[in-house]
């Protein structure tokens, strides 16, 4: 008898603690705001940085973002458990359909896809071409010491490793962004292959995001795979050039990737869904994207709407200072003009 | 003490070497089998304690690619998820535990009993799967809520056939000295037989718990994660094992320490648990022993 | 009082039956949210081996395949070791040494999924990586161990699940061990059986519950997510290869669901969880059902004649 008693006091302790955290919890959450978003790795460390220096200037304002790749960002947006979604590869006519309102696009950054590489006792930089980039990921060139990519780098002494191919296993604009532009360099991988956020790759090993390939990448000698270019500045992993339709070998960075987008940018569409690999010019990186971050038209929390829109008029003006440093591209002044016209169209009261 | 028939020296030596040979081969499993085990643990001790300070414990992440940092948010996390989960599954488990202990021979009993050990084999992904579905879409919300319900779900059943077998452990002449006094079937069980099962039932639920709070999968879809701190149950929260899981498939150094801290924290809990439950039955036997 | 009693038993079973609908609200909602799938695709699901969100072509084949090598082989490597472990603590080991060695196999199945697969990723792949790579050419050859030494692949995955189904099978053994009436082994040694053959004795008595206690190990091994993902290289190839980076159907669920954008994607991998879960539930059925029957054997027999309490292991 007395233990049940006592037990029961104990219970009853245990609930009403619990239920006095809980509302103490829904209290204070009452005061700040919590935005929740996912999406593309892609942009993470910018976005990381963003929500974090943008949090410190706004205490009662919390972006709580998660990177789970473009493909989940898309799929959440739509199925709308979070507030704003991430891609780097455009929403498709047909998931914008799916989707229960008007979904909008907005360009937040540049950035630019690399092909990194760990070859052991290989220290030169690599040129790579988009048709060779195709061969090796159609499965078609398999060993370092291949022709097609000896004929590229003269006088690099190249071992007889094979090849390990690393992709990405979940879906993802860097993909997009890189099958963009072999489809547009390869014929064949266009057939086979195809431009999404998730392929039917034909060769190789799946990590998850960009930190799972770099992660592979740098672990597995041989390997050579696909990354956003702050994973390989951050991580150390050596990358390539790549070859651009003027002819020229070039490597990625702040002005390559800006040079890319100079082009569009006079040609924005008006959703600013638009793909700028394999863009024509001097100095252009080929395989540079711009990132979007995905909002509602009409969200049904204006207070969430009211932060995001404020939160994205910093990013496109002082955010943009903070790009630099971390390898992405600032927004070229038209297209930051266009979108701070295009912000007013959510509808944040 | 004569010999055995037509046993001849040679056929006993060979199957003397043979026994000897099966004993060495067991002996033998003990130790391949222990040895992951002491990789594991040493690895994660070592690796762990190099990155366990007083920032890893009270510190919330850094944004991607600056040192420090710590998983104070993900602690507290697991923390509220598992406590939800218990929330749920205790009355649930115990409930059910009673009733197939009491009216052991029904059919009933053997429906509950059989979907218990089901529930107890369904994958944990499969589980985040539903709980996706029930707990976190209709609500277009991912939140520790529904991380609590999915765990919760893995708790049940483990609660509930503990209790039942423990129930069942307790001595007819409890519950019918009980009766014999002129309690109702309820008060028999409430007042006599529960409290004395009570500490092998509490053990199974601490062991329950220990099982849940080192589950990653069903967190992936209901949960999610969340980069600060929160209390706030309707919204997606941070825990251990889904932050262990994110800085393990990073490539960055720092976030590797991070999560071999995380998971000397999570093997500490366990340990502890699965300590405090042995301390428990020995006592329990001990008790049972004496009375 | 009988309405008191009422009350009390439709309480409790109140709550077995939420026990209840829960299980059955589980198969319900998998079929549920699979349908778009199952009547696109229809059976042939299970034997296409393709697997491509760009044109919508699903096929369970790779992961079935996947699931299917990676735990018979983590079968293959846990069993004897399994069974050697359960006859050493319940027959061979000497009393002081049985609860601490309980204890460290009881601790081996606590570490949770996730430290094994952190430890996977930084000590074990890289470990398979540098045993791959000293392959000797002429193993090479061989479709089973063939490819690049990469470490991430089906050996990993193998190896891994088999140090975390030990446990589950030994303890389970031990269990079925200790219901072998004692008359057994004691028969056994009374006509000057070895160790060996006495407990090759009470082992065949046991084998309907070895065999169960088995499959349960099996079970735990099909539904494995976190630890195997980490290592298995996540490649939608079905290969024989165990050098090979290959899938298996808890691991694709949990690197795409929660991107699976269109209708057909989602369906697809919730029908792969739907056949995640029939196959674990025949499984783990199974396997209760045979140590159940071992058990009753067991009892039937010790009911029949009388035996030391103290056959306690």
């Amino acid at each position: 008898m007395r233990l049940s008693i006592s037990n029961r006091r104990a219970a009853l302790k245990g609930c009403a603690t619990l239920i006095a955290v809980t509302v103490a919890g829904i209290t204070l959450a009452a005061q700040t705001i919590q935005i929740n978003g996912a999406g593309a790795t892609f942009p993470n460390p910018i976005y990381s940085k963003w929500f974090d220096e943008y949090g410190k200037a706004h205490s009662n304002i919390r972006i709580n973002y998660q990177s789970v790749g473009s493909g989940a960002g898309i799929r959440q947006i739509q199925a709308q458990t979070v507030f704003f979604g991430a891609t780097d590869g455009p929403m498709t006519n047909e998931q914008l359909q799916q989707a229960p309102g008007k979904i909008l696009h907005f360009p937040t950054v540049l950035g630019a896809v690399v092909p990194v590489y760990n070859i052991p006792n290989v220290t030169a930089e690599l040129k790579f071409s988009g048709p060779v980039l195709a061969d090796i990921f159609l499965g078609k060139v398999t060993r370092w010491n291949d022709a097609a990519i000896a004929k590229l780098n003269p006088g690099v002494t190249l071992p007889p490793t094979d090849i390990t191919v690393v992709h990405r296993s979940d879906g993802s604009g860097t993909t997009y962004i890189w099958v963009d532009y072999l489809s547009k360099t390869s014929p064949e991988f266009l057939k086979k292959v195809g431009v999404n956020t998730a392929v039917n790759w034909p060769t190789g090993v799946g990590g998850k995001g960009n930190e799972g390939v770099s992660g592979l990448v740098r672990q597995t000698p041989g390997s050579f795979g696909y990354v956003e270019l702050i994973y390989a500045l951050q991580n150390k992993i050596a990358y390539g050039s790549v070859e651009n339709m003027a002819g020229e070998s070039v490597k990625a960075s702040v002005q390559s990737v800006t040079a890319a987008a100079n082009e569009a940018a006079s040609k924005m569409p008006a959703d600013f869904r638009v793909s700028i690999t394999n863009a024509p010019g001097k100095g252009v990186y080929p395989i540079s994207s711009f990132t979007w971050l995905l909002m509602y038209e009409s969200p049904k929390d204006k207070a969430q709407a009211k932060a995001m829109v404020d939160f994205m008029k910093w990013a496109l003006s002082d955010g943009q200072k903070y790009c630099g440093d971390l390898g992405y591209a600032p927004l070229p002044e038209s297209v930051v003009k266009l979108e701070l016209a295009a912000l007013a169209k959510v509808r944040s009261s | 003490m004569s010999e055995p028939l037509q046993a001849s020296p040679l056929s006993v030596m060979w199957r003397k070497a043979l026994s000897s040979a099966f004993v060495a081969f067991c002996a033998a499993s003990v130790v391949i089998a222990l040895v992951p085990l002491g990789f594991v643990l040493f690895f994660v001790v070592t690796q762990g304690m190099r990155a366990v300070n007083l920032p890893f414990f009270l510190q919330l992440p850094k944004p991607v690619g600056e040192a420090g940092g710590g998983m104070a948010n993900a602690i507290v996390g697991t923390l509220l998820v598992s406590g939800l989960a218990a929330l749920m599954a205790i009355p649930i488990g115990i409930g059910s535990g009673i009733y197939m202990s009491e009216y052991s021979g029904t059919r009933v009993a053997s429906l509950i009993r059989f979907a218990a050990d089901t529930l107890n084999g369904v994958p944990s992904i499969v589980i985040g799967v539903f709980a996706y579905g029930v707990a976190v879409l209709p609500f277009k919300q991912f939140s520790a809520l529904a991380g609590g319900f999915a765990l919760g779900m893995m708790m049940i059943p483990i609660i509930a056939r503990t209790t039942e077998e423990l129930l069942l452990l307790v001595p007819e002449s409890m519950r019918e000295g009980a009766l014999a006094l002129g309690a109702t079937r309820a008060r028999a069980v409430f007042s006599v037989v529960v409290p004395a099962a009570l500490p092998g039932i509490i053990t199974g639920i601490v062991l329950a718990l220990a099982r849940i709070a080192g589950e990653t999968a069903p967190l992936l879809f209901t949960s999610f994660n969340n980069r600060f701190f929160n209390t706030d149950l309707r919204q997606p929260i941070s825990t251990l094992t889904v932050q262990v899981f994110t800085y393990a498939i990073s490539p960055y150094d720092d976030w590797h320490r991070q999560a071999w801290a995380g998971a000397l924290v999570l093997v500490t809990i366990v340990l502890v648990c699965s300590l405090l439950a042995r301390f428990a039955t020995r006592r329990l036997e001990r008790m049972q022993a004496r009375g | 009082m009988m309405r008191k009693d009422l009350g009390f038993r439709l309480g409790t079973g109140l709550f077995g039956a939420v026990l209840l609908a829960i299980v059955c609200a589980i198969g319900y909602e998998l079929v549920r949210q699979s349908m778009a799938s199952i009547q696109k695709f229809g059976l042939a699901f299970w034997r296409t081996d393709v697997w491509d969100p760009v044109a919508g072509q699903f096929g369970a084949l790779p992961f079935i395949w996947g699931t299917l090598y990676s735990s018979i082989v983590a079968l293959a490597i846990s069993t004897p070791i399994a069974l050697g472990i359960a006859v050493f603590i319940s027959e061979l080991c000497p009393a002081w040494l049985r609860q601490p060695l309980v204890f460290l196999t009881e601790l081996l199945a606590a570490i949770p999924s996730i430290v094994y697969g952190l430890w996977g990723i930084f000590v074990l792949v890289p470990a398979v990586r540098a045993l791959e790579a000293a392959t000797p050419q002429s193993l090479r050859q061989l479709p089973l161990f063939s490819g690049p030494p990469l470490g991430v692949g089906m050996l990993s995955a193998a190896v891994i699940l088999a140090v975390m189904v030990i446990p589950f099978s030994s303890s389970v053994s031990r269990e079925v061990l200790k219901s072998v009436p004692a008359a057994q082994r004691e028969a056994a040694y009374a006509l000057g059986a070895t160790r060996f053959e006495a407990i090759r004795a009470a082992l065949f008595y046991a084998r309907t519950g070895i065999v169960g206690a088995v499959m349960l190990g099996f079970g735990r091994a099909l539904g494995e997510t976190m630890a195997v993902t980490m290592v298995i290289g996540n490649n939608p190839k079905v290969s024989l290869s165990l050098f090979a980076p290959q899938y298996t159907m808890a691991a694709v669920i949990a690197n795409e669901f929660t991107e699976a954008a269109d209708e057909l994607y989602l369906a697809a991998l919730v029908e792969i969880g739907l056949v995640l879960f029939v196959i674990t539930l025949l499984v783990n059925s199974l396997s209760r059902l045979l140590i159940w029957s071992m058990a009753r054997t067991a009892k039937q027999t010790m009911t029949a004649e009388p035996t030391p309490a103290a056959a306690a292991a």
